[in-house]
């Protein structure tokens, strides 16, 4: 199965089960170790999640990157044009949560992966960029 | 189709080109069917209908259309169910348009050609049964497959006398917590169960949402008076839920179901030895 720069939508739950597979797919691709592959698909799972319960549904692709060094990776990229976060700061408190979960999914999400990109704009959207590179 | 009983050429044309109509209906529903029905058997079915859209088409018989609708929707039914495609299923009733134009068409009579186009409209509308026919059927075939599995994948096994073992196998959605938690509790009070073991080994990612229908289950079911363990704790899996900062608290977590199990027994005070010859 080749799944490269796939865009999914999400807008049910089923939905986050369907970008937990393909980020999976992609990183057993990549040939990244399954301890990696846990965590990348984990912190696709949390940030889809929120996209469709705090943003209103939106969508995810998912990609294999390479960067400048050669080294390969997964990246994904979560939007949704849903009220955006008021208080990043807060947002990425451990415990803190809007809802009814346990506030850890977009702390754990950042510990999850390499790299982590939070861009926000009240009553516009969240767009959320996380990467994970092979060791 | 009920006039036409003076000027009636179809319902003419209908009857004596039977032989010719049905064969060659059959021939182009065959083409689509690709063996998963005997020849014979659609054969029978077509030749029913042929039977039924005679009548209805002689007009005057409205007992025939009823009985037509009602042989389409068994036929679609039937055909949902053996995996048959959408359109498989309604070119079985528009294919008798085709049979019948050529017929109509070897007449070159402009009377037939009128009324074949109300007969036309007529299968149109038959085509339209067949299809909502075999929409309904196939939500039924997965509403069942759905209600099956939730059943099948949430069992509640009994692993000794007071220990009970939770298998969970595939993704942890809240409808799915639901039921694992009431099958759980209920068989608590059934068994008097004072040892429960959730094995997550069937369980791919164990996420924030995951964790937190766990720990629910497991408050629960200490609430009863009954002791949880979680196995199945795989390395990524503790990895993950490391890096994610959840706290699984006092309850007790091992790697495999054996482990579990033992730790189950040592608590509840039994004594597993090998059989040493005297």
């Amino acid at each position: 199965m080749t799944a490269q720069d796939v865009e999914l939508p999400i807008v049910s739950n089923e939905d986050v089960v369907r970008v937990r597979q393909l980020v999976r797919a992609v990183a057993a691709e990549a040939g990244m170790s399954l301890v990696d592959q846990t965590k990348i698909v984990t912190a696709a799972s949390e940030l889809a999640r929120n996209t469709f319960v705090h943003g209103g549904g939106g969508s995810a692709r998912v990609e294999s990157v390479v960067n400048a060094r050669g080294r390969a990776g997964v990246r994904l990229v979560v939007t949704d044009n849903g009220p955006g976060i008021p208080d990043i700061d807060k947002a990425l408190t451990e415990g803190w949560t809007s809802g009814s979960g346990l506030g850890l999914g977009l702390p754990g999400a950042r510990r999850l992966a390499d790299e982590f990109e939070l861009d926000t704009k009240a009553g516009e959207g969240t767009t959320v960029t996380v990467t994970k590179w092979i060791r | 189709m009920s006039d036409g009983a003076g000027k009636a050429h179809l319902p003419e044309l209908l009857r004596s080109g039977r032989e010719a109509v049905l064969d060659r209906w059959l021939e182009v529903v065959l083409e689509g069917v690709r063996g998963r029905i005997t020849e014979r058997e659609l054969k029978a079915e077509l030749t029913e209908l042929y039977a039924l859209i005679e009548r209805a088409v002689a007009g005057g018989d409205e007992e025939a259309g009823r009985e037509l609708r009602a042989a389409l929707a068994e036929i679609s039914r039937s055909r949902a169910r053996q995996g048959f495609s959408p359109s498989e299923t309604a070119v079985s009733v528009f294919a008798v348009k085709q049979a019948l134009l050529e017929q109509v068409s070897a007449t070159a009579d402009m009377q037939a050609y009128a009324e074949f186009i109300e007969f036309s409209s007529w299968v149109d509308d038959l085509g339209l049964v067949t299809f909502e026919t075999y929409a309904s059927a196939r939500e039924q075939v997965i509403a069942d497959q759905m209600e099956q599995l939730l059943e099948l994948s949430t069992p509640v096994v009994k692993l000794w006398d007071g220990i009970l073992g939770v298998p969970l196998v595939g993704t942890l959605d809240s409808a799915r917590t639901q039921v694992v938690m009431e099958t759980l509790l209920e068989r608590l009070v059934e068994t008097g169960a004072q040892f429960a073991v959730i094995d997550i080994t069937g369980v791919p990612a164990v996420d924030t949402e995951v964790a937190q229908h766990l720990l629910k289950t497991v408050m629960a079911a200490r609430l009863m008076g009954t002791d949880c363990v979680i196995s199945g704790v795989r390395p990524q899996i503790a990895q993950t839920i490391v890096a994610l900062g959840i706290e699984f608290g006092d309850i007790a977590t091992k790697a495999s179901l054996a482990d579990a199990l033992a730790y189950a027994l040592e608590c509840s005070g039994i004594q597993v030895t090998g059989r040493t010859e005297a």
